[in-house]
């Protein structure tokens, strides 16, 4: 098996979909031009033409709504959007019109409709480029929400969710589009619905969603040299939830900590605290932690940037907290930056 | 006034902002500015050519490329390069930065980094002038990419039917990212206005700071009498999209049309009155940078400040 990006991983999905498929096309702003949405769209116009990838108006409200007029009639449109931010727009769309289409067609038709959109921090992007908004999406009944964290869960998710009959709304963090590792090059699905644990552990379950399985990752190493041992659990799809894997997980282990890249409240994190509560209330010895954005929209500088995301940090001191363990000195520990590119593998 | 001491003004705003801009460039690799920046370098003539056809107590709302208008509506230099800085005496205390500069103390009252969502509160500020009988208009700026949202289609109507004192004013420069206006609209701007029975113009030299200060004057007197009015300038963005490189190189445009324009700069062809106004302008940028510099950084106390 050869090494693939994220990103590289995205494309070859949408590639091997869109040679496989003729109806599968992808659009939106700034998809077919030079920068190519972060290099996931690279090669499609020429290797597909325009007619199956191309660039739109700033109109993410009319798009959208095209988009599910041509997947009722037999198409399968991708719909990019390089933040969620700017998917906001495309809400009426997406809620009033393509989450109940199927539903008020009393199942005549159906919305093979995929929406990517770009999550996640960068660099002073500031309040309006730097949103999750996971709950605002898992909250609606008739999509499907997928987060995926790895390159190869990316392409099979991906390719899952261009053949899947139903709207799927894909959350892409921009840092992962760097993590690399072997991803096999044939075309494949993971089911959507089905989580993973990322790594095994038995005193303590994180539930990671999206980059926070990177950080939980860190903080899994930090705190195996003192002999905590982590359990890291990856949803992968939020909408529907692989909720027995969660549920078996804390189980085991008796603990439970949600580590999300969204604010706190009302967040994905909340869906996940309750569900572990009705379902493991008697397993718990203690109460389930949450971490996330700070409660206030996202600072452009770098010290608040700082104290409004959770990190590695967050998560070793969250998991001390909770078996008791005194706060460790973390200096000599190589967290990561921006700077520094993340490289897989998981 | 003579046209020849309004030219001086107004030059001297415009170099300002290209030499405040060129600052930030030299900063950039620094990395003390942590933040995107979007330069209007080349487009500076629009923002200061309407800003002084504005009165003072006009309003502005504005996009994350708005260096020129913060600087043409009066904010401070001190406060701008602090906000860029993301340090407490920033003009909005470090949390900003450079895509939502706001200075309602000067009239400008806020800018968007979300493509065409300020237009609509321009047409709400105008109505509230409206309401309490003043004289006041308000300004929705934007560039030629924003007319494709269905806001700003909503934003006409609405304010043709309330006969709102707004006026609407597009900075064409031809350009949404890496994108040509021709593959994205199949619209002409001043003809849509039209079908709304919106008057307009639109000015083709946008490199002329004193025909797009008469433009403004009086597209701003008609507004004033009580209606809205779209005013579209032409203009070029020298540099990349986002960023303070040029974008040449990306092949999605050649340097042609940006070097015809430069060729009718004045910023650069009026080597003479630039040279003469330089010196003083850049003594007031090494202060503001300075005070930057010097500008204690937010933190942990400052987190959770301002939210509501
Ligand atoms: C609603 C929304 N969609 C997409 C974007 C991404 N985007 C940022 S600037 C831009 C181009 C805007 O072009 P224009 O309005 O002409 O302004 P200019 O950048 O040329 O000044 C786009 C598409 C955004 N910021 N907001
Ligand atoms: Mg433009």
């Amino acid at each position: 098996m050869r090494k693939l990006d994220y990103a590289g991983a995205i494309r070859e999905a949408t590639a091997q979909e869109m040679e496989r498929d003729p109806r599968v096309f992808v659009y939106g702003i700034g998809v077919p031009t030079w920068s190519s949405i972060f290099g996931t769209t690279k090669g499609l116009p020429e290797k597909f033409g325009k007619e199956r990838c191309f660039d739109t108006p700033i109109s993410e409200d009319a798009m959208t709504g095209f988009g599910l007029g041509a997947a009722i009639r037999g198409l399968r449109p991708i719909h990019i959007h390089i933040r969620v931010d700017f998917m906001i727009l495309a809400t009426n769309q997406l809620i009033n019109m393509v989450s109940n289409y199927t539903y008020s067609t009393g199942g005549k038709l159906k919305v093979p409709l995929v929406v990517r959109a770009v999550i996640g921090r960068g660099w002073g992007q500031g309040a309006q480029h730097s949103k999750s908004l996971f709950s605002n999406f898992t909250h609606i009944p008739g999509l499907k929400v997928i987060a995926p964290t790895t390159p190869s869960d990316m392409k099979g998710m991906l390719t899952a969710a261009i053949r899947d009959d139903n709207p799927v709304i894909c959350f892409e963090h921009r840092w992962l589009y760097w993590a690399e590792e072997d991803v096999p090059e044939e075309p494949y699905e993971i089911p959507l619905g089905v989580g993973r644990i990322l790594r095994p552990g038995k005193d303590v379950t994180i539930v990671g969603l999206s980059w926070m399985n990177v950080e939980a990752r860190l903080a899994a190493d930090i705190l195996a040299k003192r002999g905590v041992s982590v359990e890291i659990v990856d949803p992968r799809t939020l909408a529907p939830l692989d909720e027995d894997l969660i549920v078996e997980s804390v189980k085991r282990t008796g603990r439970c900590i949600i580590a999300d890249c969204d604010w706190v409240d009302s967040g994905f994190s909340a869906e996940l605290s309750a569900r572990i509560n009705e379902k493991c209330f008697g397993r718990l010895k203690a109460p389930v932690k949450r971490i996330g954005f700070a409660h206030t929209p996202a600072p452009t500088v770098r010290e608040l940037e700082n104290e409004f995301y959770p990190n590695a940090r967050t998560v070793v001191h969250a998991v001390e907290d909770m078996l008791g363990l005194e706060a460790a000195n973390l200096d000599g520990e190589d967290f990561f930056s921006h700077e520094r590119r993340f490289r897989g593998p998981f | 006034m003579k046209d020849e001491a309004i030219y001086r003004r107004l030059f001297r705003t415009a170099l300002l902002i290209r030499l405040v801009e060129e600052r930030i460039i030299d900063l950039y690799p620094s990395d003390k500015i942590q933040s995107p920046v979007h330069l209007s370098i080349g487009q500076e003539a629009v923002a200061v050519g309407v800003c002084d056809g504005l009165k003072p107590d006009d309003l502005v709302f504005a996009t994350y490329r708005s260096h020129g208008f913060y600087i043409a509506k009066g904010g401070s230099l001190d406060a701008m390069f602090a906000e860029l800085y993301g340090r407490k005496g920033g003009v909005s205390g470090g949390k900003a930065g450079s895509m939502h500069l706001a200075a309602p103390e000067v009239g400008l009252m806020g800018s968007s980094a979300v493509v065409a969502s300020t237009i609509p509160h321009a047409v709400g500020a105008g109505l509230s002038f409206k309401r309490r009988g003043a004289s006041q208009i308000a300004v929705a700026v934007f560039g030629d990419g924003a007319t494709e949202e269905g806001v700003y289609h909503e934003s006409l109507n609405f304010a043709a039917l309330m006969k709102v004192p707004v006026l609407f004013l597009c900075e064409d420069n031809g350009l949404a990212v890496h994108s040509h206006r021709p593959a994205r609209q199949s619209y002409r701007l001043t003809g849509h206005a039209a079908s709304f029975g919106i008057a307009t113009r639109r000015v083709e030299e946008g490199w002329d700071v004193l025909a797009i200060r008469r433009a403004t004057l009086d597209a701003a007197a008609r507004v004033r009498a009580g209606e809205p009015f779209v005013l579209e300038i032409a203009t070029s963005r020298y540099k990349e999209h986002v960023g303070v490189g040029e974008d040449f190189h990306f092949n999605y445009r050649t340097s042609d049309g940006v070097d015809a324009w430069k060729r009718r700069d004045p910023l650069i062809v009026d080597t003479k009155l630039a040279a003469a106004l330089r010196p003083e302008i850049d003594r007031e940028i090494e202060a503001a940078v300075a005070f930057a510099e010097a500008s204690p950084a937010p933190g942990r106390a400052e987190l959770l400040t301002d939210v509501i």
